[in-house]
């Protein structure tokens, strides 16, 4: 047998501790709950505590631990269940009625409700499990593997899984020989421009200046996307032992979280992380017995999206103005209090550990060339089963939509997907079989970004959502550059005016001009890719653009200066009240005759009386452009 | 006459829009103790300003001029991030929080309308807070939730599906103190 080192020894004796902590426990059976934020949205706490309730009122024995996110957002609360001598068993949609035939049919009689099961977590030969399904033949998880199956809150969970093994053999090599290894995986950056860490890691660690720093990025700007703080809430043990690394690698003592202020609950499982971290001696003085030093701290973010860029990021830690700054120098030679500082995104920190582990061949195998190993996605919008997903770099975006995600709910036909974010783009049917990867999407004209997916269906309005965009960018805009801060305020007033029916169509033509001005003259890359969203509609949505402009008619029916709201009188029942009910402002009313109609004075379009009408009469239309409506009044008289 | 459950909430209401006014005393004790925790540091900007807003419930215009001083810098230099990190706050909040979200997928499934909504049956704005400051409305960035678009945040607690009967429902909770201001949970 091989001499142990000293970080090996003091590794495998935590380890070992954790291990002797949690065997104990696998004799009782444990019941598991998605306690992420979108899980307690969904009332993950209600049913906790029912599963407490109910143990103690059928005096069984149970565990009741909390987990991070699973990853299916469609199916929350989720619970799983691990009886011995059962597999353990993921239920969703939970409420205290299932929780009650749970614990009394499965807990206390043997039968684990098959009806109500989603899935199973092991291979059996009774019920299916993720590899099963469509999504689990596409999804391959490598940093969401934990997420949702470990306890965040214990690090002894993370030990037990190998956890930190790779900081302790990280700690035995060679700083260079780390370096090189990320570097020989083409790790890139995740956080949306795709730069390779290891390059980056290899300018800080070759620098004169011997105080360095390491930081994650967490501000997360995308508003449509939930990644990073979703590994951060279910395994941030996982950032952290990457982090640790990476400052190994590049020679720095202390290093920080950047998190954006919106994630409390992010904030207090990493607080939590570093403290027990912390008290193990994986950060702070000599880890592991080594003679390395460096510790983490948080630095909540306050609100700014401009933030998440590099040099903005830096002079908000300063206390300054969160304003990018000109680069050369990159963060690199001068970063954080001008010393070479590394930043990289919350993914890309949670790849380190595997690579580290596993090797760089072994990343290398999934992916392209290009673009190495798997990407993460919030998938959310007009999609069955919306979530968090991990796929292979290379997955195209019909296998992302249709597979991992099941498609488009309802009968409705897809029109576009958004992706990127704010500096991505709209993409229609036609490029859904373009591989994810940093290169391909950009050929598009969107990006990877770095994560939000949001899927758009026929009731949605193309130039709606471009506006939706521009406005965030027009409003994060931090005002330096001059054609940032006026070129997108002029690019939104021309979007507003097309979606109130008062655009011309010249204005496409100043559209185009000015998203090349404010692509041209901006200094970070908020404005660089702000016209991206306005710039992919335009391209393959101009039908709809004209629509709104020549026919004052918003296909999609959504821009409320666009539709009118109106009652078929062959329709309507004349019997039920629901609309004339649902109505917030007394807009609907009954007319002499029995029947319905709505005092369009007073409508506010807020959607309540069509969502009301019963569908046996579905009553309710809207009409687009709202001058129909004379016609069919006409008519119907 | 005002009793009864009614009588207690004014006087709640009262006592906490007081505190947050908080004379001078209060303030300069609050910023005392954090520049004592954070340390007078110009670094520590950003925190210091996040702890003061923490325990006051927004930024007065005298704990800016405090923490200026004692940090030794111009008052610009904390209304500058003051006004430009969007987590601050210069008005005092109401007493409950209604936030909005506007990420993609919320807004794309009817964020808009509940926005409306609220403003509507608040009458006020989107960032503003009602005369009697019991509520104030804004907006946040994806919670998360997306698959219960739209959503809406109320004091700390994630609500899905608001539609406008919803948003009644919401407000005459807290009007009629008889909800917990708890929504209906996604089935
Ligand atoms: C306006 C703007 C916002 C950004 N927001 C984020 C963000 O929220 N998270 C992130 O990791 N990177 C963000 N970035 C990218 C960062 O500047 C930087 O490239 C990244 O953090 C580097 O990490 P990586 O190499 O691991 O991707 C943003 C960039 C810009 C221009
Ligand atoms: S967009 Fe509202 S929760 Fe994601």
């Amino acid at each position: 047998m091989s001499m142990l080192s000293t970080t090996e020894k003091t590794y495998q004796e935590l380890r070992q501790k954790a291990e002797a902590k949690l065997a104990p426990l696998a004799d009782k059976p444990l019941i598991w709950i998605g306690t992420a934020t979108c899980g307690k949205a969904a009332g993950a706490l209600e049913v906790r505590e029912a599963f407490k309730e109910e143990l103690k009122n059928k005096g069984v024995d149970a565990r009741v631990m909390e987990v991070g996110c699973m990853g299916h957002c469609y199916a929350e609360p989720l619970a799983v269940i691990a009886k011995p001598g059962f597999p353990a068993l993921c239920y969703g949609k939970v409420d205290e009625g299932l929780v009650k035939r749970l614990v009394d049919d499965f807990l206390v009689h043997d039968d684990p409700c098959y009806e109500f099961a989603m899935v199973a977590l092991e291979a059996n030969d009774i019920f299916p499990t993720f590899a099963d399904f469509p999504r689990g033949v596409y999804e391959e998880k490598i940093i969401l593997e934990q997420c949702g199956f470990i306890d965040p809150e214990d690090i002894d969970h993370y030990l037990a899984k190998d956890g930190y093994a790779a900081l302790a053999r990280v700690l035995d090599m060679e700083s260079p020989q780390v370096i090189k290894e990320v570097k020989a995986a083409n790790l890139r950056g995740r956080g949306g421009a795709g730069f390779p860490a290891g390059v980056k890691w290899e300018a800080v660690a070759g620098q004169a200046e011997q105080t360095r720093y390491v930081i994650c990025n967490a501000d997360e700007g995308d508003p449509g996307a939930f990644m990073d703080r979703s590994i951060l809430e279910s395994n941030p043990h996982l950032v952290v032992e990457g982090m640790i690394i990476c400052a190994y690698a590049v020679g720095a003592s202390h290093g920080y979280l950047y998190i954006r202020s919106e994630y409390p609950q992010a904030i207090r499982r990493v607080r939590t992380a570093l403290q027990q971290a912390r008290e193990r001696g994986l950060l702070g003085n000599s880890i592991l017995g080594s003679d390395f030093n460096f510790d983490l701290e948080i630095f909540a973010g306050a609100g700014a999206f401009v933030c998440g860029e590099g040099t903005a990021l830096i002079n908000s830690m300063e206390g300054k103005l969160g304003l990018p700054e000109h680069r050369p120098p990159r963060l690199s030679t001068a970063g954080l209090r001008g010393k070479p500082t590394v930043l990289n995104n919350v993914k890309t920190f949670a790849y380190v550990p595997l690579i580290i582990k596993k090797g760089a061949e072994w990343f290398k195998n999934t992916g392209t060339p290009g673009s190495p190993g798997t990407a993460v996605f919030a998938l959310a919008g007009k999609v069955a089963n919306p979530g968090l997903v991990e796929v292979p770099m290379g997955t195209t975006l019909r296998q992302l939509i249709y597979d991992v995600g099941q498609g488009i709910p309802g009968d409705k036909k897809f029109k576009a997907v958004q992706i990127g974010g704010p500096s991505g783009g709209c993409l229609p049917e036609a490029a859904l079989d373009i591989p994810i990867d940093f290169d391909s999407l950009k050929e598009a004209g969107a990006i990877m970004g770095s994560g939000g997916v949001v899927i758009l269906d026929e009731d949605d309005c193309m130039v709606r959502i471009a506006r939706y965009f521009l406005k965030f960018t027009q409003q994060e805009s931090c005002g330096k550059c001059t054609f940032c801060r006026l070129g997108t305020r002029h690019m939104l007033d021309i979007l507003t005016a097309i979606t109130r029916g008062e655009g011309k169509l010249s204005d496409l033509e100043t559209l185009r001009e000015l998203a090349e001005d404010v692509q041209a003259g901006s200094l970070c890359n908020l404005g660089k890719t702000a016209p991206n969203p306005v710039l992919t509609t335009l391209k393959y949505f101009y039908d709809e653009y004209r629509a709104h402009i020549k026919e004052k008619r918003c296909p999609a029916l959504m821009c409320p200066d666009l539709i009118a709201y109106y009652i078929a009188p062959e329709k309507c029942s004349k019997l039920c009240n629901a609309c004339v009910g649902s109505c917030p402002v007394e807009a609907v009313y009954t007319r002499e005759d029995g029947l319905k109609a709505i005092n369009q004075g007073k409508c506010v379009k807020c959607d309540n009386c069509l969502k009301a009408c019963p569908f046996e009469y579905n009553a309710v239309i809207k009409l687009s452009p709202p001058s129909l409506l004379e016609e069919k009044e006409r008519s119907t008289k | 006459m005002i009793s009864g459950i009614f009588g207690e909430m004014i006087l709640k209401g009262m006592s906490a829009t007081m505190f947050k006014e908080g004379g001078r005393e209060t303030i300069i004790e609050t910023i005392n103790a954090v520049l004592a925790e954070h340390g007078a540091r110009r670094e520590n900007l950003i925190p210091l300003l996040q702890e003061v807003q923490e325990r006051l419930g927004y930024l007065p215009k005298p704990a800016m001029e405090e923490i200026a001083s004692a940090l030794g810098v111009p008052a610009v230099e904390v209304y500058g991030p003051a006004t430009f990190y969007n987590a601050f706050r210069l008005h005092p909040p109401g007493d409950h929080q209604i936030k909005v979200c506007m990420g993609t997928a919320c807004f794309m499934i009817g964020g808009q309308i509940a926005l409306d909504s609220f403003e509507r049956r608040l009458k006020i704005k989107l960032g503003e807070t009602t005369p009697d400051r019991r509520f104030s409305l804004d907006q946040v960035a994806c919670v998360g939730c997306c698959a219960l678009a739209p959503v809406v945040v109320v004091d700390n607690l994630v609500e899905g599906h608001v539609t406008p009967t919803r948003v009644d429902g919401i407000i005459l909770s807290f009007e009629t103190q008889q909800g917990d201001g708890k929504g209906e949970q996604e089935a």
